[in-house]
């Protein structure tokens, strides 16, 4: 019966098919879009690879004066190890920071910048303070701004003189947020200011001594739009307590409910995760990404330095 | 990379790659100095987009504020109850000699002397801060001659003077002046002694209590009209008996005011006090104690005879008599020889140790806000020392003022 020609059947009709197909999609390479899911048999291997794809794409950037290498970046429990690792690469003298350029995601609303929970604190204490990264090329939200829409709109415009984000580094929570983006954010939302849905503040009453109270209920974040115009996003999810939000985000469809789900239509996304955030994930689903897992390590190995140059 | 320079162009040094004592803990961080002061290197970071112009590598030192001595006679030959000519030049050399000890800041303590020594001596005596020429002078610290006779020790009996008649009026009478005293030691047993110590107080002197017999309601008594001090604890008073402690009992005294801590001095030489005796009165009242030199001329020298003010004394080792007695007086042990010695005697931890020389003595004297500690804005006086505790170099606001050379001297 015609019309119910399955896919198939175009390769068994013309046997010089398949070769012809394989120099398409070689061609197509640099510009066919990509996901990829890197699945790390725990924490610490899923920090270092992350870490390893962060240097060895800063590196091969070849960035310099004036042309400086942007990097948008999280906070929270999940990128430390990553932290940790690009900080021995830099104290190793493989990795500067010289020529990169931060963006960091969100920051508390009303939070003094030096509370020991506040977004800066953390940047400082877990990065900034052990790398060579100019004072100047850091930037973070502050929270304090007399105009808080202002300071979103002027953290946009860095961002555009910049030259865009080259890859931007994110995480997800347990309700699927990137950056502050709640469930029910609108997809194409930029910088702005946002109330913290419950999830979260219950989330992070760990870090305020378990008081409620003290938790603050607003922060300035990128919005989905601002992480999706990056050139290439990594999102880094470890811990079963993830596990549900990874499902939702990449075996659901694109949901505003679930805004990590948004880079499903992103050109080039990584998520990267340990075991035990692939829980709720099918068997089917990790069973192929693992299966890649030989191509996915090229990106990683040879693991370059910047001795080398 | 220097700061935008919206609060200060001055250079920034960060001396990286060692272990700072800070919040009663060694951490691994930098520690930032600008213009004489400790520096918050996250406000640089982000208020002024500033970084250091200078990266020190510190090999793995331990970095601990700089000693502070309450209670030194003098050393290297200098007498500080001497009134002689030059008698300047001999605090200046002592002020200098000291930094090698660890010593930053100390009070340059007069012995028991006639009234005409104080009106020579005091006077010359001046507040000043510590640099390249010497440890910094805090003040004075007056030990006598309102004591007890039966408690005097080495100091001399014809120059004990006691308040009764005219209080604190005596006392000024007898100092001469009080501009640059810090502490004044005495008896609280002595009549009237409660007017007087109110009167000091006020004038932010810390009184101090030693060579005294008093007994523990004595003791707290003074300590209620304002007393914070006990000077050389189981030296020179009442030994502690169990029906009444006498001035020892005030480490675990429960009549001391709110808000308000007796310290006590210790020479933890390894002579002054049986190291049993030390470990019990640190496990009574561990952040009271200020570990004190009280080291006489004859610190630094070789054994023989000194003068400590109106008597003559003799060194042998580390040990000091009144010659041709077995009366202690002073000791010549050095600061940084008590650390190590307070340290191993009593097993505690190095930040114990470090700091019972250093923010104890800051807080006796109420100047932990700018000395004894490593806290942001805070003088940069610090020692770099090995994981022995030996000194390595000496800094005072900043600048190096003292550094172990290769050949150990």
């Amino acid at each position: 019966m015609r019309g119910t020609a399955h896919p198939s059947s175009y390769f068994r009709s013309s046997p010089a098919l398949p070769l012809r197909r394989f120099k398409l999609i070689l061609s197509y390479k640099f510009f066919t879009a990509i996901m990829r899911l890197v699945i790390l048999e725990d924490y610490d291997q899923a920090s270092e690879w992350a870490a390893k794809y962060i240097c060895n794409r800063i590196i091969q950037f070849k960035p310099s004066q004036g042309r400086y290498f942007t990097l948008g970046l999280p906070t929270g429990s999940t990128p430390l190890g990553c932290y940790k690792k690009l900080i021995e690469y830099h104290k190793n003298g493989d990795l500067s920071f010289k020529y990169v350029k931060t963006f960091n995601m969100d920051e508390y609303v009303g939070l003094p910048r030096n509370h020991p929970e506040s977004y800066h604190s953390y940047m400082w204490n877990n990065f900034f303070k052990h790398i060579d990264i100019d004072p100047n090329n850091a930037h973070i939200l502050d929270g304090n701004a007399p105009d808080l829409q202002a300071e979103c709109d002027a953290f946009e415009k860095k961002i555009e003189e910049a030259g865009g984000i080259d890859l931007f580094v994110g995480g997800i929570g347990p309700d699927g947020h990137i950056a502050f983006n709640e469930p029910g954010s609108s997809l194409s939302s930029r910088t702005r200011l946002k109330t913290l849905a419950m999830d979260t503040i219950l989330a992070n009453a760990k870090y305020f001594d378990g008081d409620l109270s003290k938790v603050p209920t607003m922060a300035l974040t990128v919005g989905v739009g601002t992480v999706m115009d990056a050139r290439e996003v990594m999102i880094l999810i470890t811990g079963a307590h993830k596990a549900f939000a990874l499902y939702k985000a990449i075996e659901e469809g694109v949901n505003h409910m679930w805004t990590v789900s948004a880079f499903q239509q992103h050109p080039r996304t990584i998520f990267v995760c340990d075991e035990d955030a692939t829980l709720e994930l099918r068997v089917k689903t990790v069973k192929y990404f693992k299966g890649l897992m030989h191509v996915h390590n090229k990106l990683v190995d040879p693991l370059y330095s910047m001795k080398e140059n | 990379m220097p700061s935008n320079k919206s609060v200060s162009d001055a250079p920034i040094v960060q001396f990286t790659n060692c272990r700072i004592l800070r919040s009663h803990q060694l951490q691994r961080e930098d520690l930032w100095v600008r213009e004489g002061k400790i520096l918050n290197p996250e406000k640089l970071f982000f208020d002024e987009k500033g970084s250091a112009d200078i990266q020190l590598d510190c090999k793995d030192s331990i970095i601990a504020p700089g000693f502070i001595d309450v209670q030194i006679n003098g050393g290297f030959g200098v007498d500080f109850s001497l009134a002689t000519d030059d008698f300047k030049s001999g605090i200046d050399l002592v002020s200098q000699k000291i930094l090698s000890h660890g010593v930053t800041s100390f009070c340059p303590t007069l012995v028991t002397s006639p009234p005409s020594v104080y009106h020579q001596v005091l006077p010359q005596i001046s507040i000043r801060n510590g640099g390249a020429h010497g440890a910094g002078i805090l003040g004075a610290h007056l030990e006598g001659p309102f004591i007890s006779k039966e408690k005097k020790g080495a100091h001399p009996e014809h120059c004990l003077r006691t308040f009764e008649e005219g209080a604190f009026q005596d006392l000024l009478a007898t100092y001469g002046s009080l501009d640059c005293v810090r502490i004044v030691t005495l008896a609280p047993e002595m009549k009237r002694s409660s007017e007087v110590i109110r009167e000091l107080t006020k004038r932010g002197i810390c009184v101090s209590l030693g060579h005294s017999v008093a007994n523990l309601s004595q003791a707290e008594e003074a300590v209620q009209h304002g007393a914070t001090f006990i000077t050389h604890l189981f030296n020179a008073m009442l030994p502690f008996h169990h029906r009444d402690p006498g001035i020892v009992g005030l480490l675990t005294s429960d009549k001391i005011p709110a808000g308000q801590r007796v310290f006590y001095g210790m020479i933890s030489d390894g002579i002054h006090t049986n190291p049993a005796a030390l470990r019990i009165a640190h496990r009574a009242h561990p952040k009271g104690l200020v570990l004190v030199t009280d080291a006489i001329a004859g610190m630094g020298l070789a054994p023989g005879r000194h003068t400590l003010g109106q008597q003559v004394v003799e060194i042998d080792g580390l040990n000091t008599y009144i010659a041709g007695t077995k009366t202690l007086s002073g000791s010549v042990a050095t600061m940084d020889t008590c650390v190590r010695h307070f340290q191993e005697a009593t097993g505690c931890s190095v930040e114990t140790a470090l700091e019972a020389a250093s923010l104890h003595p800051a807080q006796l004297l109420g100047i932990e806000h700018k000395k004894g500690t490593l806290n942001y804005d805070s003088d940069a006086d610090f020692l770099m020392l090995n994981d022995g505790l030996y000194v390595q170099a000496t800094y005072i606001a900043g600048e190096e003022v003292w550094r172990q050379d290769a050949l150990g001297m």
